[in-house]
Formats: structure tokens, C-alpha cells, sequence
């Protein structure tokens, strides 16, 4: 099951719009894929944002992704946690495992992004 | 369960015992430093391990044990071409003559190492089919960024500056696409054909204007020769693109194919895995490149010129100015470089031949072994060069237990396990290359391990996946080793464990 | 064939397992119009046969001159306990520590190199290694590039030139722009890095700065300002990148210690034997800051399963082999059993032995310097060096020829490798360390005084060689 308040994208990265602020992370699922998280690389606040450009890189010990923003914005805010605690990307994927908060450019751009069922199926079918 | 062998090691800095040591160095007067200014000398010694000789040998000597190494056991690392290193090329490396030459000693003083190095290069032209070979690069992937760099030159030479794309097949070494990305290029990764080998067509449909060359690995990291070779050649040079070969499974066409011969127009050659140089543990390899009539103005400086008295010389600083330039200081890996001579003259054309034959014989007989078994899977049927790949996925969806397992549990029998999980494009893979210089006697034991470790997977599986149990130590914690990385001996420890007994 | 196992009976009977007749038929996959031409090489050697071939060719190489060249590679003592742990087959026979749990020793080995050379150079992360000083130092300008995402280095003139050179390479490739810092051309500071010039170049806002790379000691053996660059660099947000060489740091103030971001350098002369160039260490090291952006292999310590101690490498992600075409670098390999060489060597002589060969070197110089003087050839610089400097004669490369016919390699004639600067056109580069001995000093002085006096050596003809070894290896 994945949360059914959020909007996905084919890259497994979440996103959450409340007013005009986006909060970004990866799904459960691909947390899952990448293993045991071990490193987030993740952009300076203030930092803009392209939708679909890479905001930051997470590594396992055997596999490293770039990350791709899900929305056009400004970084607003990070996850410092993750710096310390890596391994909350893989525990709480979808709530302490979030990355970053971006002020978003376009908030049209979210209803573009895939609804929780086709998400899910994208995911089923591998 | 625990693990057995060798003893553990502390570190240096544990053994480590103030007033220790002393006696290899005179003592300098007491005044030696004194016209260094205070500002720049140092104010605290470097707190290093202070050992008597006893204990630093023991110690290196206990470490030693915990390897496996070609000396002690079967090494069937694929790709990596792990075969005898010849104790006679060690004696050779050592010789004062050799190893306490200046590098940058005037010719005249030079002149042994010199004429070995023009006939290594003599030797590495008539077996690569190429016109001329650059003895500095100091790796195989330096090797890559050598030739890659001429690529660039050669294009940007005759002022076509378009070119900004390397194609490299998706099973490629992933010093390929590193490669592409040092030298200023782009990489465009082409899928395989179903048959493991070379998509000609995907090949076709991107080559372009665009293309600055093509590297492929032949026979390709699948162990298979690529006999579409010739056409795709072909096909590179109708765009104007060149092809680079990567060497490293050279092992297995010695005196049955000359990439130069078959139109690549630059070739790296891996002398740590073909031509005996030892590994080291992790180097240092060479990584001599040979290139075709187009590349010959842009070898990098200098070469080694054999003069018309049939005296031997270094090019001069500037005098080739289209070269692009060095990779490295000094003229090269030379005492890997002697260590490539003296094997190349052991086995001379006949031997060479028979490196090859003899290895490609053990590759196919050892797969013949496996997948007579029905155990695992054989991706690719058919003849396979130096190596092949077998794949536990049948095996993974049976009983859960993955390659990972299967290479640990070798460890158990005294064999190192094959390159796993490469090439990144065969599902739980395995990468099996025996070598010419294993017997068959050792041949059949790792088959026979092999086959009755995946019995072992459905007969007792906790076996396999608590393996290795006779290793010095059981598997690591990975996650916690890259998550709070401890990359150097702190004084205090706190929580790092206590020292091995 | 030399090294293979197989008797006839056992390839009839691999080949009648695969159910063939020929080997050939194993390279029936080669199309025909590929196959290879046959191999036109001499036939093979025996063991002994080879033997005497490279005796012989070793034997046309000089090494028994008085020898006081250095310019990057450097003779030093070594105890005889450091070879023969390398000739040890469980170091040098293995491979990468794929597989750690049956590779502890390589894997221990790396990480006390690493912890080694963490303390001589004052820096927290050390690479397992890279090809050589020169390579080392193109992988930290391309370190800084990648840290600050600026486009431009800056690397003094008196770093070394062929490392210069390296980086010319390096930089042409990856696009990226690379200045180099002019020298200070007359007064006490002559032959220094001019650092009025790389304030300038420093204030170039058009153009940011990533890295700044002054050796020390640089090229001519002098000792640079390194504080007053490292502040400089880094008032202009730029990295600052020390080019060292690790004996003389037993002595001198280590780059951590001046505030250098990186360190790189040359390891051979932690005993590694000259051998005409290689194989070398390369050393790089970096602070806890920079540990993403350093490229090449990292080992660090863990546990195993049963929390027991164990090593392992580490950070792997940066690394070619999965980060492909993003990796830091395209380096797979390190110089493992070169590292092993030179923490061998460093535990042998410990830190007081490690001291004694720096300050002996230094005594040495000093005791060279004056007799050199004494015999007509001064110094071209005036500023304070350890135990390498450049001496002014007439005519360097005749000078240097005829020394040779004393049986005395008298340094480098720098204007061979550094054709561009005419302030050294009439330098030899020389160098003492601790294997110098007063006797060598002497032949030096009073060869040079024959040879400035004009002792007609010349014609006498060219250096006395041993008996050619004929050339050639293909038929």
C-alpha cells in the first residue's frame, strides 16, 4: 500500500503539497530497492529547481540514484537528520525519511504526477 | 558458529610501545636542521608505531595469512585474469641494474632499460596488430584515458569539433563510461543483443556526426567473441568515429586476433592480467596502449626512439608537439614493465599461442562442467572464450539464496569465488575464468564444489547463507563501515572494538 | 608452455569432454577474414636462457655513479626486512579485496597505510592510493573543481614540471581551465612562488578560483610560504592543495597543520626503489570535509557478524564500477602492493628512524652545498630548503656530461626538463640524502672542480658502456 495523500513519480520519489509548499522523498519502495541507505546528498536551501532535474543523489553500499525533483521550486528547507541517520530513508520512508521542502513554482505541475493507483500499479508490474 | 584460521591482527599503533625500534638509520648531528626556519618545521613527530623488527615482521607475516592469494589457492576472479606469476620475473624486477635506475638518468646511462623497453613495445605491436604502443600509462583504466585523449586529439586535429559521443555497450566495464566522462565525452550505453553479443543495429542507429568513438570489449565481458567485430568497425569509421578495444580479455585471442588487424584504431592491454605482472593485492598493473597510423601523432611524450647507431633514447621535452602530452610522470610502470619482458620472452610466439588455446580449453571444459550439471544457469551456450557466466537465478527462485551466498560458501573449500554481480546485465551473475595455468585436477574440484554447493542450497541452506564459516572472518557489516566511516586509526577507538587477542 | 599444467592427456581429454578434436575448433567463433596473421615472435626461453638475457640488460644500465640526482624520485635506505615481506606470495599474488573476508590482510594493510600517512600528512582521509605523484595531484585539482564547482585552478610554476604537465593532460580533457602562478625572479624569495601574483590571479572574479597547488618542497627544493597561500586561497573561497613529499615530513610542518585542504604527493621515496620510474605511490589525502569527492578506493574498519574487528572497503558508491559514467574518477585499481611498501618501510624505521633520515638527508645537503660552493658552483636561490637545491655552473648540460665521465651523476640539468625558464638555464638540480656519503660528496666536488677548471675530460670520450645485448624481438 502506498499513502493515498501524495503524488508519485515514475522515479519513486513522493511529493506532498500543502499550500504552496512541496515536501519530497522516496517511496517505500525504493528504499526498499536501493537496500540499506547509507548516504543522502542533498542541495543547500535556497537552491531552484528544475521539475525532473536531479535535487541530490542517496547511496547504498551497492548502489547509488540520483534524485528527481517532482515539481519546479526553491529549496526551502532539509532533512538534516538524514546527515546523521541515513537509515531513516529506509524506516519511515514516507514521514522522519523526507529529503527536502521546495517552494513550488507551479503548483499545476503536481496534478501531472502519478495518483497513488497508478503508482502503485507502475510498481506491480516492476 | 564461529570462524577459525590465521590470527587476527591489532594494528600497528596497538603494538606500538615508546623506545622500541632504532638501528637501520645513522643518527644525523644535532644541529642538521637547524637552517630550517621554525615556522616550517615540525612542532609535534608524527605520532607513528614505534616497533622493533621482530614484531613488524610477525606482524606482516600473520597478515599475509589472512589472504587468498594465486600462491595459496584457485583464484577464478573473471575479468581479472588471475594466472601464475612467474617467481623468475620478481628475481628479474629486483636486479640492481633495473631497480636502481634513476628515471630520469641520462640516456646514455640507460641504455638496458631502454633497449627492453623498445622491444616490449617491438612485442606488444606484433601481438595487438597495432602500429605503435605507449609503454607510461600506469593501469588499464589510465590506459583508457590515454587513448580516449587521442580520440579527442585526432577529431579536434582536423578541426572536427562535433564529436562529443562514445558508445559503450551497457556490459561494459564501468572504467568505460569513467572514462568517457574524464576525457570530456558523453556516454551513450547500447544494449546487448540477445545473443549476449554486439546490437548492430542499436549501434547503427546511434552512431552519427556526434559519435567520437565506440569502446568495446572483445571478447566482451560475457566471455563471448564478438564476430560481428568487423562490420561494426566498419560502420564506426562510414561516420567518421574510431574504435577503441578494451584489452583486458586479451588472454584469450593472443595469435588468434589482432584487433589492429581487424581495423580498432587504439587498444589498452592490461599487463597485470595478461602478461603475468603481478596483482599486488589491488596494483600496480600498466597499462600499455597501442594505436593504429590515425593516432600515431598523439601518443603521449615521451616514446622510447631507437637511434640510428642502434643506441636508444627518449624523445625530448616539445619535440612531438601534436602528442597529448603525459599522463604520469617519469617513462612508465618499467618494473611492471620488465616483469611483462621477461614473461613475453619465456613464452615467445609458440608459448603465447598456447596461453591462449590452453586458457580458452580450461574455460570451455570448466563450463562444459557446470551446465552438464543442470545446477546452474548458462546464460550463454554455445563456445565462450577465457571466461563465462553461469548465474544462480534459477537457484535464488528456488531456495532464496543468491550468487552473494554461493561465492561466500566457496571461500569455505579454500577456492576464491568468480566476479559476481558483473557484468550488471546477467541477473545473479557469475563470472568463472580459470586461466591457462590451473590443472585439471583443480578444475574438476571447483566443479565439483560448485555443483554441490547448489545441492547444498536446497539441503541445508543456512549453510550457505551463514557461509563463510572457516574464513578468518565471517561477513562484514558494510552499512555500518560506509555510514560512519572509520578510515584511519584514532588513538582511542571508543566504541571500535576491542584489539584481536 | 612455461607455467602451464597440462599434459597432453589432460587437453585430449578436455577436449573429448566438449566433444572435439582440435582446439581450434574453440575459435571457430573468430569469422575467418578476422583471424589473426601469425605471430612473428622469437621462439621461447628457457628459465636459464632468460636469465641471462636480463642480467645482461640490467647489466648496460649504470647505477654504480655517485649519483645526487632526486627532481621527484629519491635513493633511500631500505631495510632488507621491507622486500622480503613483499616477496611474501599472500601479498603479491592476491588481488582487490573483493571477497574481505578471505582478503583481511590487504584490507588491514590499506587501512594502516591509511592511518600512516594520515599522520605524517595532517589530514583525516587518505586514499588506498593512486598511480603516482603526478596523477595524484591532476585527481586533487579535479577534486577541488568537483568540491567548489568552480572551473579554474591555479598551480605554482615551481611544482613539479612533469606533474605540470599531467595536469595539462588531465585538464585538457575534462575542459577545465588551468594558470599557473609566476615565481618570485629576483631577491631572497627568488625561485618562490610569487604570491603578489597569486593574489592577483585570485581576483580574477570573472573567473573564481577552485584549487590552488604549490609543492613544498617545490620543485627546486626550495620551502614555500604555504600559510600565507592557504589563507589566500582560502579568502578567495578556493581549496588549497599542498604537493608534498612524505619523508621530508618527519621534519616539516605537515599540511594539515597549514590549513591544506588536500595533500598529494609521491610515495616512492618511502623506500620504494627508483626503478626508472614506477611503479610509484601516489599519495592523496583530504580533510573529513572533502572524503565524497576523493576518488579512488577507501577501506575502512567494521565488524564482522560476530562483532569481531574487521575492514572492508568502503564509500564504494563513488567508484567507477557504480557510479560509471558519474564516478569521481575512472581509477579502479590503487598501487596496493606500493602502499604495503611504504607502510612496511614506515614501521621498520618508526618515527625517530623516519626523523633521522629526514635531518640526515638535510645534513647531507648541507655538507654538499658547501663543497659544492667551495668548488665554484653557488646556488641560484637564496631561500631556505631541505635537502634538494639547484647549483649554478656554466654550461649545465656539458658540465653534467663530463661529471658522468667521473663516474658522478651530478643532478639534473634543469633546463631539460623545465626548457622555459630562463632564471635555471644554467642549473643542475642535485640532492643528498641519508645514503649519501662523504666519500660521494668529495668525487662530486673535486670532479666538478676538474671539469670547471677545464680538464679536457671531454676528450676522453663518452661514458664507458658494457657490452651490447643484441636488439630486437620480432622476426
Amino acid at each position: 500500500m502506498v499513502p493515498t495523500d501524495l503524488r508519485y513519480t515514475k522515479d519513486h520519489e513522493w511529493v506532498r503539497l500543502e499550500g504552496d509548499t512541496a515536501t519530497i522523498g522516496v517511496t517505500e519502495f525504493a528504499a526498499h530497492e536501493l537496500g540499506d541507505v547509507v548516504f543522502v546528498d542533498l542541495p543547500e536551501p535556497g537552491r531552484s529547481l528544475e521539475q525532473f532535474g536531479t535535487f541530490g543523489v542517496v547511496e547504498s553500499v551497492k548502489a547509488v540514484s540520483d534524485l528527481f525533483a517532482p515539481v519546479s521550486g526553491e529549496v526551502t528547507d532539509v532533512n538534516g537528520a538524514l546527515t546523521s541517520q541515513p537509515e531513516l530513508v529506509n524506516s519511515d520512508p514516507f514521514g522522519a525519511g523526507w529529503m527536502i521542502r521546495v517552494r513550488v513554482s507551479n503548483a499545476a505541475q503536481v496534478d501531472g504526477l502519478l495518483e497513488p493507483e497508478a503508482y502503485e500499479r507502475l510498481i506491480a508490474e516492476g | 558458529m564461529s570462524a577459525s584460521g590465521p590470527r587476527l591482527q591489532p594494528t600497528l599503533f596497538e603494538l606500538s610501545k615508546p623506545g622500541r625500534g632504532g638501528g637501520k638509520v645513522p643518527h644525523p648531528p644535532s644541529d642538521a636542521l637547524d637552517r630550517i626556519p621554525v615556522d616550517q618545521r615540525r612542532e609535534a613527530p608524527p605520532a607513528l608505531p614505534e616497533l622493533n623488527e621482530p614484531e613488524v615482521v610477525r606482524h606482516y607475516v600473520n597478515l599475509s595469512q589472512l589472504n587468498h592469494a594465486v600462491d595459496t589457492g584457485f583464484y577464478p576472479l573473471g575479468s581479472c585474469t588471475m594466472k601464475w606469476n612467474p617467481k623468475v620475473n620478481e628475481w628479474a624486477a629486483r636486479l640492481p641494474g633495473f631497480a636502481a635506475l634513476h628515471p630520469l638518468s641520462p640516456d646514455a646511462v640507460a641504455q638496458g632499460t631502454l633497449q627492453l623497453l623498445w622491444e616490449l613495445e617491438q612485442i606488444l605491436v606484433e601481438i595487438s596488430g597495432m602500429q605503435a604502443v605507449t609503454l607510461q600509462p600506469a593501469a588499464g583504466a589510465q590506459g583508457e584515458l590515454t587513448g580516449i585523449l587521442m580520440i579527442r586529439a585526432y577529431h579536434a586535429s582536423r578541426g572536427d569539433t562535433g564529436r562529443t559521443e562514445v558508445l559503450v555497450p551497457d556490459s561494459a566495464h564501468g572504467t568505460n563510461p569513467a572514462t568517457a566522462t574524464m576525457a570530456g565525452l558523453r556516454t551513450v550505453s547500447i544494449n546487448a543483443a540477445l545473443d549476449g553479443g554486439l546490437d548492430l543495429a542499436a549501434f547503427k542507429a546511434a552512431l552519427g556526426p556526434q559519435t567520437a568513438a565506440v569502446m568495446i570489449t572483445n571478447p566482451s565481458t560475457m566471455g563471448l567473441f564478438e564476430s560481428r567485430i568487423g562490420e561494426l568497425i566498419g560502420a564506426v569509421h562510414a561516420v567518421g568515429a574510431l574504435a577503441y578495444m578494451d584489452g583486458a580479455n586479451l588472454n584469450a585471442i593472443l595469435g588468434r586476433f589482432k584487433p589492429g588487424e581487424a581495423g580498432f584504431d587504439v587498444m589498452h592491454i592490461n599487463t597485470h592480467k595478461t602478461f603475468s605482472t603481478p596483482h599486488g593485492g589491488g596494483g600496480p598493473g600498466a597499462g600499455p596502449v597501442g594505436v593504429g597510423e590515425k593516432l600515431l601523432p598523439f601518443l603521449p611524450a615521451p616514446r622510447v626512439l631507437r637511434n640510428d647507431d642502434g643506441t636508444f633514447r627518449l624523445e625530448r621535452p616539445g619535440e612531438r608537439p601534436t602528442s597529448i602530452g603525459r599522463l604520469r610522470a617519469f617513462v612508465g610502470s618499467t618494473g611492471v614493465l620488465v616483469r611483462a619482458y621477461a614473461y613475453l620472452r619465456t613464452h615467445g610466439a609458440s608459448g603465447l599461442a598456447e596461453i591462449t588455446d590452453d586458457a580458452v580449453l580450461a574455460a570451455n571444459y570448466l563450463k562444459q562442467r557446470i551446465s552438464g550439471s543442470g545446477v546452474y544457469d548458462i546464460p550463454f551456450h554455445g563456445i565462450c572464450k577465457h571466461e563465462f557466466i553461469a548465474s544462480a537465478a534459477s537457484i535464488k527462485k528456488r531456495t532464496g539464496i543468491r550468487t552473494l551466498d554461493i561465492a561466500k560458501r566457496l571461500l569455505d573449500h579454500g577456492f576464491h569465488a568468480p566476479t559476481v554481480y558483473f557484468p550488471l546485465t546477467v541477473d545473479e551473475a557469475m563470472l568463472i575464468e580459470p586461466t591457462e595455468t590451473e590443472s585439471i585436477e583443480t578444475l574438476d574440484a571447483f566443479a565439483d564444489t560448485l555443483i554441490a554447493i547448489a545441492h547444498e542450497a536446497d539441503t541445508d541452506p543456512d549453510a550457505v547463507t551463514s557461509a563463510p564459516h572457516t574464513a578468518p572472518v565471517r561477513r562484514l557489516d558494510e552499512v555500518r563501515a560506509a555510514r560512519n566511516p572509520n578510515l584511519r586509526w584514532r588513538p582511542v577507538p571508543a566504541e571500535w572494538t576491542p584489539c584481536p587477542e | 608452455m612455461a607455467y602451464g599444467p597440462h599434459t597432453p592427456a589432460d587437453r585430449e581429454r578436455m577436449l573429448a569432454t566438449l566433444g572435439m578434436a582440435s582446439v581450434d575448433e574453440l575459435f571457430a567463433d573468430i569469422p575467418a577474414e578476422l583471424r589473426s596473421s601469425p605471430l612473428r615472435l622469437d621462439p621461447p626461453e628457457a628459465e636459464q636462457q632468460l636469465m641471462a638475457r636480463m642480467g645482461a640488460l640490467a647489466a648496460r644500465n649504470r647505477v654504480d655513479l655517485a649519483s645526487f640526482l632526486g627532481a621527484g624520485s629519491y635513493r633511500h635506505f631500505s631495510p632488507p626486512l621491507v622486500d622480503q615481506i613483499l616477496l611474501r606470495g599472500e601479498w603479491y599474488t592476491a588481488y582487490t579485496p573483493y571477497q574481505p573476508e578471505v582478503s583481511q590482510g590487504t584490507l588491514q594493510s590499506i587501512y594502516e597505510y591509511e592511518s600512516l600517512i594520515a599522520e605524517l600528512v595532517g589530514l583525516d582521509v587518505v586514499s588506498a592510493s593512486h598511480y603516482d605523484g603526478a596523477a595524484a595531484t591532476a585527481e586533487a585539482a579535479l577534486m577541488t573543481c568537483r568540491a567548489t564547482q568552480r572551473r579554474r585552478v591555479l598551480v605554482s610554476r615551481a611544482v613539479h614540471p612533469q606533474y605540470r604537465e599531467v595536469l595539462r593532460t588531465y585538464f585538457a580533457g575534462a575542459g577545465l581551465r588551468l594558470d599557473e602562478i609566476p615565481l618570485v625572479g629576483e631577491g631572497p624569495d627568488v625561485g618562490m612562488t610569487d604570491l603578489e601574483a597569486l593574489e592577483r590571479l585570485l581576483g580574477d572574479s570573472n573567473a573564481p578560483v577552485a584549487g590552488v597547488l604549490i609543492g613544498q618542497p617545490n620543485f627546486y627544493g626550495l620551502l614555500e610560504p604555504m600559510a600565507d597561500a592557504a589563507r589566500l586561497a582560502h579568502a578567495a573561497g578556493a581549496l588549497f592543495v599542498a604537493v608534498v613529499e612524505p619523508v621530508s615530513l618527519a621534519v616539516l610542518a605537515p599540511p594539515g597543520a597549514y590549513g591544506a585542504d588536500i595533500a598529494a604527493g609521491e610515495g616512492q621515496s618511502l623506500g620504494i626503489p627508483p626503478q626508472y620510474g614506477g611503479p610509484y605511490l601516489g599519495i592523496l589525502a583530504c580533510t573529513d570535509a572533502l572524503v565524497r569527492q576523493i576518488p579512488g578506493r577507501l577501506v575502512g574498519m567494521t565488524t564482522d557478524l560476530d562483532g569481531r574487528r574487521a575492514y572492508v572497503m568502503t564509500l564504494q558508491a563513488r567508484e567507477q564500477h557504480i557510479r560509471r559514467e558519474k564516478a569521481a574518477s575512472n581509477i579502479c585499481t590503487n598501487q596496493a602492493l606500493l602502499a604495503l611498501a611504504a607502510s612496511v618501510w614506515i614501521a621498520a624505521l618508526g618515527p625517530h628512524g623516519l626523523r633521522d633520515v629526514a635531518a640526515l638527508g638535510a645534513a647531507r645537503a648541507t655538507e654538499l652545498e658547501a663543497a659544492l660552493a667551495a668548488a665554484g658552483a653557488p646556488r641560484v636561490h637564496r631561500g631556505p630548503y631541505l635537502n634538494e637545491f639547484a647549483i649554478r655552473v656554466p654550461e649545465a648540460r656539458a658540465v653534467h656530461q663530463r661529471l658522468l665521465d667521473h663516474g658522478v651523476l651530478g643532478g639534473l640539468v634543469v633546463v631539460d626538463v623545465v626548457p622555459d625558464d630562463p632564471s635555471v638555464a644554467d642549473g643542475l638540480l642535485v640532492c643528498a640524502t641519508e645514503v649519501t656519503t662523504s666519500a660521494e660528496i668529495a668525487a662530486f666536488a673535486a670532479a666538478l672542480s676538474n671539469v670547471l677548471a677545464g680538464d679536457g675530460v671531454l676528450a676522453k670520450g663518452r661514458v664507458p658502456r658494457n657490452e651490447p645485448v643484441p636488439a630486437g624481438a620480432t622476426r
